[in-house]
């Protein structure tokens, strides 16, 4: 077989000295078996395949996206610099045209991290992905950029911090949040009144096998990516869909996301979930090496790979088929959503019950946006976490509109102290961050 | 004393060494029909008139390996693969004679799939039948467990010349590698073996009865008997020799950089903190990518005979030579009459370098001695790039823990060495475009045959423990033991170092020579089902490249 090939950049950073606990699945062990894989196979004696160190991400990148409670530093270790950092140095070789696409097989992940960050949910502290991505628009210029999330849990942390934007576009699969953490990512989370249809969660019915993802990619994810027309498309990686996996109930294969990897073609790919070390990651790692750098990956397989055991059901396909077409029925239909939703309102609020399972903190947050046609809307955040802290925070999007920036200074500049631990100003096209 | 020879290319150089200094040396041409011939000039030349008994040890660098392969001089290798999923096998080929076979082991160490017996007679079959005598048989992961390797090679009838396998090459895992690396060895053995026997008639014929060595391409020195197994080891020997040499001529525990700038290319090495630095996953050979370790070099295609050329109003040096400089009756102006006009040497005809920078001069509408100084800043300040490029990759090199990647030491070369034609006229420039201190050893014609002479043995061992299987195992040494679940990596590296050092000894090494330190350790709790089922130890320790003793302590040389 032969294909295109591609110059990729592979940042490996398997945190051998870093876990949550000893015994949780986010631990030193995680990437060792990938490891072991990816050097028996010679992967990277590939001209094509370079390895490149990862570099630190800095708190200001941290802050251009997220609202850490107290401040970044207390919320996250040198471990998520460096993960963030690896993503940030895959984004920089594909930028600067040092490489095709890269792939940034980091741990730990952040896909659970949500815009507040009062502490770790979902093994995750902050969101290496956004952070990537608004360093990206900070040092390459705006961009288009689409997001398409094929780990296994809902990438609800993404989706929050893209709710608004409508220059970003979160397109999530997984497996059905009425049977996995953390429980969200319906069809009817659609973005927010801004950015309507920028956001798209394709949920999955348990036991989905490669007929099924691959259905999804072609019938909806493709078809809305070919209309948004991205600048990057950036594939969370996350292998938790595999059949193996211990904590979730899919039945995805390596071959299954070499193919999805190949088709979707994204610029960066960055790793998230997936928790079967030593049965799914070494061989879902080669494969998506192989389909990003176009070399042939039909071999790669499983031990105990079967696909006649691993098949969905044609009950399980009929719905995958329903759900796709009525998914993207919805997509077309995003511009006349917005009246029926909104009407004449000039802020829509809506009230967040957050759960940090990873920490034990319970967050009441109540977020406001300006409704606005220019741009994403300036963003008012009222948060009160059980630790005692409650925090305001002033977020003027990217792109703003006069309006909104106006509107957002003036907020800044009224709202005292008082009631509040802190109050936050984060101007992303100014990449100022004030905080009293 | 100690002899040491290095038969190069072009020319074969030796040093006799007495309590640490150099007591006579010796050049000859090389006879690349006959290395043999060449051998015996240069030892009959400085043995004269010396009491072959005080010989202590011989050490000896040579290019046959190295110029088997470039030359395509090998021996066709059956090789048979078992592979497993993965890479596609068409891309794992080599030589001409592979047979996928099935079966393999996994990165566990566990067998995924059976070895088929019949297959496997079935392919001894073919060889028999098209003649094909030395094999080599490599498995995926063999590395974790060779019991399918063995079994094959139990299996596999009819092989009568040599046979690798791929589990004692290297402890390192890379297939692709594994199965260059065993082919290769499989494909020059018999033509060393030859070899070997001829140099061990040859020294007895001389009365020698010391112990010989091969030096091997990580500077580092085998047992001529031991090395007949496995000849792959010394390809690419020639620069680790003066390399060796380097370090033997200088003293210090710094970090440095090493020049060796010949005619056509200029060689770079590096020292951290005195020790010369080793490629990451091995050699390449001929456009093989081997496990074999090796000195870390890089070589660019500029030297003092590169030819100067000036297009589009852009001086261009390199990469190609086409003759000696012009001052020795060369076709084109070269870097040599650059610094022959500038005064900085005195060799060679001085008119004829001025005549032919006129050209360039011309081209780049300067003076003749203005031409000659950007040639030499020019030459110069490609060399310091490429040096800048190879520190820069080195510091770079990706880390796998936090602590690598918040700690990790940088490398800060103080010191540069530069040997070959060219160094006086170049070292002081190149220096101080560095800001190092440039030192030109002494006896740099001879450096080769110094290092080789002094090198002591150098070897490594992987180990791997798994408290889960309960079991540890050195795969390139064959050994595979069982342990309690309570072993812990203080006593992965116990054994590890027991068993290096039975392996450097059987090497050829002598007590006070063995260097050992801990590369690689590492310790991984194995978790099932949220609880923890054993522990996953790797420990890689080594022999570290280095002189032998007494050196360290003695004066210079």
């Amino acid at each position: 077989m032969t294909k295109k090939q591609r110059k990729t950049g592979l940042i490996f950073f398997p945190a051998f000295d870093w876990a949550i606990s000893p015994t949780h699945p986010e631990r030193e062990e995680r990437l060792l078996y990938t490891q072991d894989q990816v050097w028996e196979e010679g992967l990277l004696d590939f001209e094509n395949i370079i390895e490149f160190k990862p570099g630190l991400a800095t708190v200001e990148d941290i802050n251009r996206i997220h609202i850490c409670v107290p401040d970044a530093k207390s919320v996250i270790t040198e471990s998520h610099l460096i993960s963030a950092g690896g993503a940030i140095t895959a984004a920089d070789r594909v930028l600067k045209g040092d490489v095709d696409n890269a792939f940034a097989l980091v741990r730990p992940p952040g896909h659970h991290a949500m815009r507040v960050v009062h502490g770790a949910r979902g093994f995750c502290n902050v969101n290496i992905e956004a952070i990537m991505i608004e360093y990206i628009r900070r040092h390459y210029g705006p961009k288009r950029i689409a997001v398409v999330d094929t780990d296994c849990h809902h990438g609800d942390g993404t989706q929050d911090i893209f709710w608004h934007d409508p220059e970003t576009l979160f397109i999530s699969m997984h497996q059905d949040g009425r049977t996995l953490y953390p429980g969200s990512g319906f069809h009817d989370e659609f973005g927010g009144p801004n950015a309507l249809g920028a956001t798209i969660n394709i949920p999955l019915p348990p036991r989905t096998s490669e007929r099924g993802f691959l259905h999804v990619l072609e019938n909806v994810i493709l078809p809305i990516l070919s209309e948004f027309k991205p600048d990057i498309i950036i594939n969370s990686a996350g292998q938790d869909n595999h059949y193996t996996d211990p904590i979730t109930d899919m039945r995805f294969t390596a071959q299954g996301y070499a193919a999805l990897n190949e088709r979707l073609a994204p610029h960066i790919a960055v790793l998230e979930g997936g928790y079967s070390i030593e049965k799914a990651l070494p061989y879902v790692n080669v494969g998506i090496i192989l389909a990003m750098a176009g070399i042939d990956y039909s071999h790669v397989r499983e031990p105990d790979y079967d696909p006649p055991s691993l098949r969905e059901s044609d009950d399980i396909m009929r719905r995958i088929e329903r759900d796709a077409a009525e998914i993207y029925k919805l997509w077309r239909k995003r511009d006349t959503l917005k009246e029926k939703l909104v009407g004449g309102a000039g802020y829509a609020r809506r009230r967040k019950s957050i759960y940090y399972d990873t920490d034990g903190i319970s967050e009441q947050q109540e977020e406001t946006v300006r409704v606005c046609d220019d741009c994403g809307g300036l963003i008012l955040i009222d948060s009160t976490a059980d630790t005692g802290s409650r925090i305001y925070a002033v977020i003027v999007p990217g792109r703003s509109c006069d309006v909104c920036r106006q509107n957002g200074e003036e907020f800044y500049a009224r709202t005292g102290r008082g009631k509040y631990s802190r109050v936050y100003y984060q101007d992303r096209d100014r990449d100022v961050f004030l905080v009293k | 004393m100690i002899l040491g020879i290095d038969v190069g290319g072009t020319h074969t150089d030796a040093v006799l060494i007495h309590d640490f200094k150099i007591v006579k040396k010796a050049k000859v041409l090389t006879d690349p029909d006959n290395l043999l011939q060449s051998l015996l000039e240069v030892t009959q030349t400085l043995l004269s008139g010396e009491d072959a008994a005080k010989l202590g040890r011989v050490v000896l660098s040579t290019t046959i390996s190295t110029n088997a392969i470039v030359q395509g001089k090998t021996d066709r290798v059956g090789m048979v693969l078992a592979c497993g999923p993965g890479i596609a096998p068409e891309r794992l080929a080599v030589g001409g004679d592979c047979h996928f076979v099935s079966g393999y082991v996994n990165h566990r160490g566990l067998e995924a799939a059976a070895i088929d017996d019949d297959e496997i007679r079935r392919v001894g079959e073919q060889f028999r039948a098209q003649g094909i005598e030395q094999a080599g048989i490599v498995g995926k992961f063999s590395t974790r467990n060779p019991v399918q390797e063995l079994r094959i090679r139990d299996r596999l009838q009819g092989v009568t010349g040599h046979l690798s396998l791929g589990h004692r090459m290297s402890g390192h895992l890379n297939f692709p590698r594994r199965i260059a690396t065993t082919y290769l060895n499989a494909s020059i053995a018999r033509l060393y073996g030859r070899f070997v026997e001829d140099v061990l008639n040859f020294v007895h014929r001389q009365g020698i009865s010391v112990p010989i060595y091969i030096l091997k391409a990580d500077g580092g020195t085998l047992d001529i008997g031991q090395s007949i197994e496995y000849p792959v080891q010394n390809i690419l020997s020639g620069p680790a020799a003066s390399i060796m040499g380097v370090l033997s001529l200088s003293r210090g525990r710094e970090d440095a950089v090493v020049l060796d700038i010949g005619g056509t290319t200029t060689d770079i090495a590096v020292f951290a903190e005195g020790v010369p630095l080793l490629e990451a996953f091995g050699v390449t050979i001929e456009g093989y990518k081997t496990l074999i370790r090796g000195l870390r070099t890089r070589s660019i295609g500029l030297g003092g005979d590169s030819r100067v050329r000036v297009e589009q109003g852009r001086l261009c040096i390199g990469p190609v030579r086409e003759g000696p400089a012009a001052a020795f009756g060369g076709p084109s102006p070269t870097p040599t009459d650059a610094m022959i006009v500038l005064g900085l040497t005195d060799i060679g005809d001085r008119d004829r370098a001025k005549q032919a920078l006129e050209t360039p001069a011309a081209a780049l509408n300067c003076s003749v001695d203005q031409a000659a100084r950007r040639i030499f800043d020019e030459s110069c300040r490609i060399i310091v790039d490429a040096v800048r490029r190879m520190i820069s990759e080195i510091n770079n090199q990706p880390v796998y823990t936090i602590h690598e990647m918040l700690e990790g030491k940088q490398l800060q070369p103080e010191i540069l060495y530069v040997v070959g034609g060219p160094a006086g006229a170049m070292a002081p420039r190149l220096a101080e475009l560095m800001s190092c201190q440039a030192h030109i050893p002494e006896h740099p014609e001879v450096a080769n045959a110094v290092g080789a002479a002094l090198a002591r043995t150098t070897a490594e061992v992987t180990v791997l423990a798994d408290t889960e299987q309960k079991f540890l195992s050195i795969a390139e040494e064959g050994y595979r033991t069982t342990i309690p679940p309570r072993f812990s990596r203080e006593d992965a590296i116990r054994i590890g170092r027991e068993k290096l050092r039975e392996k450097a000894v059987r090497m050829g090494a002598r007590e006070e020579d063995l260097e050992i330190e801990v590369i690689e350790s590492q310790e991984f709790n194995m978790v099932n089902q949220f609880y923890t089922t054993g522990r996953n130890i790797r420990v890689k320790l080594q022999v570290k490249p280095g002189l032998i003793a007494g050196l360290q302590t003695g004066d210079r040389l």
